[in-house]
């Protein structure tokens, strides 16, 4: 019951926020409220007893990507920011896209069979999330490791604009 | 310090009794003991900024307040008064709504990180199993609220300091964290008690000194406090992000940079100093009371510090934290890894 109840309001804050995000007309109440939004989906983490995933959405999401995101928006901005998300002019093949997308995601979450494991909720995540990522799925992790070290690089390279050597 | 944890099993005790469901009890025993925490880091408030006061007059030979009460002490309080009567103006192109939660905001991601630290054994909100990555994530959240102080307050000054506020804080916050990782691979927990009950024999400030150091200076970086201000450097940019701020929205930042510095002065005493511990089997006196002394000796360097060092610029900042902090705290991650493996390979 109390789960049920703050499941929904959970829902509610989060979808709500997502939706005045798209609406919204200026960009850094958007960026704002993407943020409630991504706080919103680490309390549904925290309600699968996923604490460590929680935490890690809210240091990584809200703590790092939205920061960059305001960067990126004060970096670009120019005169009033009340008029900056304008609305684009396509409303009639953007809506056909996103009914698709919705038709498309809501077949696959009704067809799929959702498991409902029998097992008591772990204590600890921690120490079971860190031995299957340096074991099973080692590969994966250092891939992952060595893609985001070739964003970086990139990045620096792209600031720094290498000069080829004459 | 055991008779408070007793009291608080009666009192629920009582209140599951009284109402007859479990669940209303628990809330009401959390919310209460919530409230327990923030008066408690608010009362520290009241101590710190006389303790600020007095230090800074301490060591630029001043004799600072001593109008008020004894040696001044009271002149907080009016000062709080005063901030209280103030005019509470909001700039006529600001951003409204968000120029007037960022304050909020500030103070809700300082006291939040008080839900994991333990002032004493069982003396915790939630001992939580990823309790110091929670310290970290909810620091992580805290830039957010200077961006939008410097943002919404629509004025050039306060906008480069939320800006320089977001840069330092990111790049400080990476040494910092790595700074923690050898203490939790010697443990191997993330628990702040279990942390803490490993340093029985050995405080961690032995074994990891280049950790503890590297700590102290991304702290200070974090908390926005001298010789790394710059956010709010008076010279150059008047006031910084709270710069449009009057009244008692101003005091919010400044209580939530306190209450930010007694919270990574109490990660550092848990982490690094023993935590709850007594020294040299002084066990007479009660954790409670070590930990307080731990917190406020790790305050007095803070402010030592601030008090000392004259404010860098902002450039040598950023290279400081990329180009010296990160390298020494990944050479100390190294350093835990070879340790604990030799430390294995002897004992078996």
């Amino acid at each position: 019951m109390t789960f049920a109840v703050m499941f929904y309001v959970i829902a509610i804050i989060t979808l709500g926020s997502a939706l005045m995000m798209v609406t919204s007309t200026n960009i850094f109440h958007s960026a704002l409220l993407m943020l409630v939004s991504f706080l919103g989906i680490a309390a549904v983490f925290v309600l699968l007893q996923a604490d460590f995933l929680a935490a890690a959405q809210v240091l990584v999401y809200a703590g790092a990507i939205t920061v960059f995101v305001i960067f990126g928006i004060m970096f670009t901005m120019k005169g009033d920011a009340r008029k900056t998300n304008r609305f684009s002019k396509n409303a009639i093949p953007a809506a056909v896209l996103s009914l698709i997308l919705i038709v498309i995601n809501a077949a696959m979450v009704l067809k799929t069979q959702w498991p409902v494991s029998s097992h008591a909720p772990l204590e600890e995540t921690v120490s079971s999330v860190a031995e299957l990522m340096l074991t099973k799925y080692v590969v994966a992790f250092e891939v992952t490791a060595v893609l985001l070290l070739i964003a970086m690089i990139g990045a620096i390279v792209i600031v720094k604009e290498v000069k080829k050597p004459s | 310090m055991d008779i408070f944890i007793v009291w608080v099993e009666i009192f629920r005790h009582w209140l599951t009794v009284a109402t007859g469901i479990p669940i209303l009890a628990e809330i009401i025993v959390k919310a209460a003991l919530t409230l327990g925490v923030i008066i408690f880091v608010l009362l520290n408030l009241i101590v710190l900024v006389w303790l600020e006061r007095k230090l800074s007059a301490f060591f630029q030979m001043r004799r600072g307040p001593n109008r008020l009460g004894p040696a001044g002490f009271f002149q907080f309080p009016v000062d709080i008064v005063k901030m209280l009567g103030k005019e509470d103006i909001v700039p006529a192109n600001a951003d409204r709504p968000v120029f007037l939660i960022a304050s909020i905001c500030a103070f809700l991601t300082a006291i939040m990180a008080w839900a994991v630290i333990p002032l004493g054994r069982g003396l915790i909100l939630e001992d939580l199993s990823i309790g110091i990555f929670y310290f970290i994530a909810i620091g992580s959240t805290g830039t957010i609220a200077f961006i939008m102080a410097g943002f919404s307050s629509n004025n050039k000054y306060a906008l480069l300091g939320g800006m320089r506020a977001a840069a330092q804080m990111i790049s400080y916050e990476i040494p910092m964290v790595f700074s923690l990782l050898g203490v939790i691979m010697i443990t191997g927990s993330l628990t702040l008690s279990k942390i803490v009950e490993g340093q029985k024999s050995i405080w961690f400030i032995i074994p990891q000194i280049l950790a503890f150091l590297c700590y102290f200076i991304s702290s200070i970086a974090e908390t926005n406090r001298g010789p790394f201000d710059m956010t709010e450097g008076e010279q150059e940019l008047v006031g910084g992000y709270f710069l449009e701020y009057s009244g008692i929205r101003y005091a919010l930042f400044m209580v939530a940079e306190y209450t930010h510095l007694v919270a990574v002065s109490a990660i550092a005493a848990l982490v690094f100093l023993g935590g709850w511990n007594a020294p040299f089997g002084l066990t007479f006196i009660p954790g409670f009371i070590w930990m307080m002394l731990k917190i406020y000796f790790m305050i007095f360097l803070f402010m030592w510090v601030r008090w000392t060092f004259p404010r860098i610029r902002i450039d040598h900042l950023m290279h400081f934290g990329w180009k010296v902090l990160i390298p020494v705290s990944l050479i100390n991650i190294v350093l835990t890894g070879i340790g604990i493996f030799v430390f294995r390979a002897i004992t078996g």
